[in-house]
């Protein structure tokens, strides 16, 4: 089976999100980068799929040099090879974004065949447009199950689980198709040494996409109100116990 | 000039999210017809949300949930009507469906709205990282698509007369029909959920482990409460994904949540900004946390934890 996932660069925001003086981006200097949450879960699924049918896993960015680190992680837990759309600092508005994975896609199962199922997380973590996966899967004239926590793989067909209040929804789609999935999916494997080593020496093909113009065109960020709050300290220690059951009593939920 | 609003019920019975989105779409209508589309039943009470006309989408495949189909009938009516605007909440099923109808149509989509002003091009200020940042942006299109984040603005009624109804039945693909809901699984055992508790008690890294949760447990089942915890103990392997607060795992929206050695990272702070109060229980009093929390108690969750149940049990006995 032919699988591709997905991912995009995200920093681990921390504490506090802080802007660029030009309020067009999180001010990043000082935070680390992972794999968009919902995405890494798309990663370890292909992985263990590839491993139970055999095949070829593949993951694909798009976004500046540095998250070939990205690509280099999605490897080090067990895809085969990389894809790097690179990009400049600009963000790509969700239609650029899809139509650039479109061609990207067209060009790599052109050369090596369809890829069974495409994976996407269900949102990004960070711009969170709910959109490129669907956007791909129509351009490509294939299904689309989106905010999967259940994937399964049959005769030609995929089992997908929806999480839904009280329960799970169940869908059946032919193959080939796309899939959105969410954290909880899986737990995804911590990456090993000769993982990581392994993955320094996968092929990663890069290319360089030109970005039209965004039809969503960000303006500026703006960071919400309602952070720095002075909460009130009850006290230190297990001696605070009375003064947060006073507390309990005052909100009505100790009945 | 009109607005369209995609509106999601539960056995007729339109959703609190789908109620803020027509009132949202009202604001932005400013005095324009307000028209609604449904699919399968009849949803009551909308005249009093302002929608002018109720259009019924019927089709036996709206018997189960099926978003292609949805976002079809939605791009069938929006063909007709014209409107300078299609809109929906913000919610996992909205979210699907629109991202259907802008697939279909080719046209960008503004997820997860707080504000929107119209005009070419149209204004909006909208979500990110799960409403830890918001966007400002320009939505350069000839039909603004649009979904409203949950919560941003109330459900308001307005005095009016109910909806005039008119019914169609959209013709759909085959691969609008190829994606629906064919079964259903994991039914949940019951006891009280996350997403709905009224106290949720929380612990992060700080428990140390699987067995630190005993405080924890104890002290959510004397409030009749449930067990939450941070992205960090469900990626540690400590906890199931379904107790996790944050962007990533489930939204709460609890009258208190009781916070136990957790850092407060965004990610977090995404998940249980729904709660009304806050207590966090922090060894370090300068955790990002205790700028969101009401209340604080500094120190270790292993020692206050069993001295706060202790001192319910002996305020009820």
């Amino acid at each position: 089976m032919r699988m591709l996932v997905c991912v995009k660069r995200v920093p681990m925001t921390g504490g506090k999100i802080v802007l660029t003086e030009d309020a067009q981006a999180i001010e990043t200097r000082h935070l680390g980068f992972t794999i968009s949450p919902h995405e890494e879960c798309g990663v370890e699924e292909a992985v263990r799929l590839v491993e139970q049918h055999g095949g070829e896993s593949v993951v694909l960015t798009l976004g500046p040099p540095e998250a070939v680190e990205q690509l280099r992680d999605a490897m080090a837990i067990g895809a085969d090879r990389a894809i790097h759309l690179e990009t400049d600092v600009e963000e790509w508005d969700p239609q650029a974004t899809a139509a650039a994975i479109v061609d990207a896609i067209r060009a790599d199962e052109a050369a090596s065949g369809p890829f069974d199922l495409v994976f996407f997380g269900n949102e990004a973590a960070d711009s969170g447009n709910y959109q490129v996966g669907t956007r791909v899967a129509y351009a490509l004239g294939r299904p689309v199950a989106t905010g999967l926590r259940g994937v399964a793989v049959g005769d030609g067909t995929v089992r997908c689980e929806q999480e839904a209040p009280g329960g799970r929804d169940v869908y059946e789609l032919p193959l080939p198709a796309v899939v959105t999935v969410k954290e909880g999916l899986n737990l995804p494997r911590y990456p090993s040494v000769p993982g990581r080593l392994r993955a320094q020496r996968k092929p990663v093909t890069v290319s360089s996409p030109s970005r039209p113009p965004s039809r969503l065109e960000k303006l500026r960020l703006v960071v919400p109100e309602g952070q720095g709050k002075e909460a009130t300290i009850l006290g230190h220690g297990p001696d605070a116990a009375p003064a947060v059951v006073e507390v309990l009593r005052e909100l009505g939920v100790l009945s | 000039m009109s607005v369209l609003v995609f509106v999601e019920h539960d056995g007729g019975e339109p959703t609190e999210p789908a109620l803020q989105a027509l009132t949202f779409a009202r604001g932005y209508a400013s005095g324009d017809p307000v028209h609604s589309l449904a699919v399968g039943l009849e949803p009551d009470g909308l005249g009093a949300y302002g929608v002018g006309t109720l259009h019924v989408a019927e089709h036996d495949v709206f018997g189960s949930y099926a978003p292609a189909a949805v976002a079809q009938a939605v791009v069938e009516l929006a063909g007709r009507l014209l409107p300078t605007a299609v809109i929906a909440a913000g919610t996992d099923a909205g979210n699907e469906v629109m991202a259907h109808v802008a697939a279909k149509l080719d046209l960008p989509l503004a997820a997860n709205c707080v504000e929107a002003t119209p005009g070419d091009p149209a204004r909006v200020t909208r979500v990110r990282w799960g409403g830890s940042l918001l966007e400002e942006a320009a939505l350069h299109a000839p039909v603004k698509l649009l979904t409203v984040q949950p919560h941003a603005v109330a459900a308001i009624e307005v005095p009016g007369e109910g909806p005039a109804v008119e019914r169609f039945a959209p013709v759909l693909g085959d691969a609008d029909l190829t994606v629906r809901v064919v079964g259903r699984t994991g039914e949940s055992a019951g006891g009280v959920s996350l997403s709905d508790a009224k106290v949720v008690v929380s612990a992060g890294r700080g428990a140390g482990s699987p067995e630190g949760f005993a405080g924890v447990e104890e002290l959510a089942g004397l409030l009749g409460g449930a067990v939450g915890c941070s992205r960090a103990v469900t990626m540690a392997g400590w906890r199931s994904h379904t107790d996790q607060v944050g962007q990533t795992g489930t939204k709460i929206a609890p009258d208190l949540y009781i916070a136990c050695g957790i850092s407060g990272a965004t990610q977090h702070m995404a998940g249980c900004k729904g709660a009304k109060a806050i207590l966090a229980i922090n060894v370090d009093r300068d955790a990002p946390i205790l700028s969101s929390a009401d209340y604080a108690v500094i120190g270790d969750l292993h020692e206050v934890v069993p001295a706060i149940s202790a001192e319910i049990r002996k305020a009820r006995s």
